[in-house]
């Protein structure tokens, strides 16, 4: 259902998300589906134990027979009896640039994927709608291509030192006033690695005595970087403003645990887009919140700058707020500027502080000199500073393929989450059986997609991510959508029950309340 | 043609059987003996449907227009 929140003027547009619940008759089968698994994992694991069939599996050792059991939990029952029957979805060798096109080595298994031998065959022009190419800058020819390779044959490849001590070119400093200028903070500091990044940065931040307040389905690199750094963690419900007032104001009323003295620091810990739910954050809310209880807000903008907003700049600027309410800006060059690494913005005394305190700053190496210059040269195309339209078209073509495709699936009837505008697009299976055979199916077919089940989704959700990128054309969309509409009737996918009237020409105003017909 | 039809569909249903109950990523032993089960135990409900269910049927009948039809239910 889709309801539009106009929140006491918080908010210049609609904010439309939607996450449809599981049909009951789904649920029930799905559970029986991994029941049935369950069951034959078992007796799997019993003749594996009793010598029937050959073991393939990790196991311990003879002599460690006796020790605690290293291999009994869910985890890796798990891991063993049904993610190794569907093992060939996930790992696929790719042999060329990850575009909107990619070429993909074939691989046969003759063990029931225990181990997979190639065939030789390249399978060539897979449509590829799992990368996580936003923008489009994932190429082996272009502008950023040939400035890359310029700075490669200048620089070398290596650079063989952290940025404390040998490792701080002049490329990583123009680069950070790059950053700066784009994000529209004080400054900013660019490190090798985004996983890193969070995980590094947020120990830096806050310590014992200070409380984070973390969404529920926050990345593992802020999860860890919140247990690293020692403070008391509390998670608020995804995306709901109320369960994360309460939290705040439980903090502030009742303060530490024991001792009740007032907390060092709040640091509220959201993520631009959630990739696995496709939701982007209430951000107008939490800034709101974020200043009325006198906290700290960290936003990790992964999968947002580049891929929202008019100007690309990311959630910040899809919202039209100020960067300088958000205290620490993070995010990646990985997904929208075809790189590597990440990086924080924020006032000039908090990053001269992680210059020095961070240790990813210390002790991991800087970034490469042509991954620097790809960032660079991307950046500045997006920003428009090459004298070019092309960032601007690139930016504009990407929410284009946004509503399109979103809007196409759920006219089809297939059960989609998260918001309107966000390029990542969810698309439920749950059922273990058919997380498989999409995978399969689709890659017939021609088109690469992304599976995810348990543990990276809760066990009875599991789903398929489609990652929009600007080089997808139409006519590879419309394949794509053709595709998919054959496969989910063939495996019978839509479950929607929300039947959306297909859009007329008249624009969405205060009167256009109910879209759906149930 | 129609013959065609009929073997696509009913191979189409079969497909269905095997995603919903997760069959479809057994390996063939164990898919038949899934099959061999769950054909097993659907043959004694419609067996057990077949010997039973018409004579709940009747008695459930009788009591019920015992009591509507309000005549002392004879004994014979």
């Amino acid at each position: 259902i889709n309801h539009i929140v106009h929140n006491g003027g918080l908010y210049k547009r609609p904010f439309n998300e939607a996450f449809e619940e599981t049909p009951m008759l789904v649920a029930v089968l799905t559970y029986v589906g991994y029941g049935v698994l369950t069951l034959f994992g078992y007796l799997r694991d019993f003749m594996r134990q009793w010598k029937i069939e050959k073991c393939q599996n990790a196991t311990e050792r003879e002599e460690q027979k006796d020790f605690v059991p290293l291999y009994q939990d869910f985890e890796n029952f798990y891991n063993r009896n049904l993610y190794m029957r569907i093992r060939d979805s996930w790992n696929r060798p790719i042999c060329s640039v990850p575009g909107a096109k990619v070429d993909m080595m074939e691989r046969v298994s003759h063990d029931y994927n225990w181990t997979f031998t190639y065939t030789g065959r390249v399978i060539k022009d897979i449509i590829n709608m799992g990368s996580y190419n936003y923008l489009g800058f994932a190429q082996k020819s272009g502008t950023c291509q040939e400035a890359a390779a310029k700075v490669l044959s200048q620089y070398g490849a290596g650079v063989c030192s952290t940025r404390q001590e040998m490792g701080n070119l002049d490329k990583h400093e123009e680069l950070e006033k790059l950053v700066a200028r784009f994000l529209g903070v004080e400054s900013a500091m660019a490190y090798g690695m985004g996983f890193a990044t969070n995980s590094m940065n947020i120990p830096a931040l806050v310590g014992k005595g200070c409380l984070i307040l973390s969404d529920e389905l926050n990345h593992a690199s802020l999860v860890l970087g919140a247990r690293l750094s020692g403070a008391t963690i509390r998670i608020f419900k995804h995306n709901n403003m109320q369960s994360l007032e309460k939290l705040l104001k439980d903090a502030i009323v009742h303060g530490q645990p024991r001792t009740r003295r007032p907390w060092k620091k709040i640091l509220i810990l959201v993520e631009g887009i959630y990739s696995m739910e496709g939701s982007i954050v209430r951000l107008p809310e939490v800034i709101a919140l974020k200043k009325k209880y006198k906290s700290y807000l960290y936003l990790d903008e992964a999968h947002s700058i580049g891929a929202l907003g008019p100007n690309g700049r990311g959630v910040v600027d899809y919202f039209g707020l100020n960067p300088e309410d958000v205290d620490v800006m993070m995010g990646t060059f990985t997904k929208s500027f075809g790189a590597a690494g990440g990086y924080i913005g924020g006032k000039k005394e908090l990053i001269d502080y992680l210059r020095t305190y961070s240790h990813s700053a210390v002790y991991a190496t800087s970034l490469s000199p042509p991954v620097v210059e790809q960032i660079i040269t991307s950046m500045k195309c997006i920003m428009g500073e090459d004298g070019t339209t092309v960032g601007k078209a690139r930016v504009q073509q990407l929410a284009e393929n946004t509503r399109y495709f979103r809007r196409r699936l759920k006219e089809m009837g297939f059960i989609i989450y998260g918001n309107e505008d966000s390029p990542v697009v969810p698309l439920m299976l749950y059922m273990p059986a058919k997380i498989g055979a999409f995978g399969r199916e689709m890659l017939k077919r021609n088109i690469g997609v992304v599976v995810v089940g348990f543990p990276a989704t809760p066990i009875i959700e599991s789903r398929a991510r489609f990652c929009l990128s600007a080089a997808h054309t139409k006519e590879m969309l419309d394949t794509a959508l053709k595709e998919i509409n054959e496969v989910g009737d063939l495996l019978q996918l839509k479950y929607s029950r929300h039947r959306l009237v297909p859009l007329l020409d008249r624009p969405f105003d205060e009167t256009t309340y109910e879209e759906t017909e149930d | 043609m129609d013959v065609k039809q009929v073997k696509d569909y009913l191979y189409w249903l079969y497909y269905q059987y095997l995603l919903i109950t997760c069959s479809y990523v057994l390996e063939p032993w164990e898919q038949s003996m899934f099959h061999t089960i769950t054909v097993t135990v659907f043959a004694m409900v419609l067996y057990t449907a077949y010997v039973f269910v018409p004579i709940h049927l009747r008695l459930a009948f009788q009591f019920f227009s015992q009591i509507f039809g309000g005549q002392p239910g004879s004994t014979v």
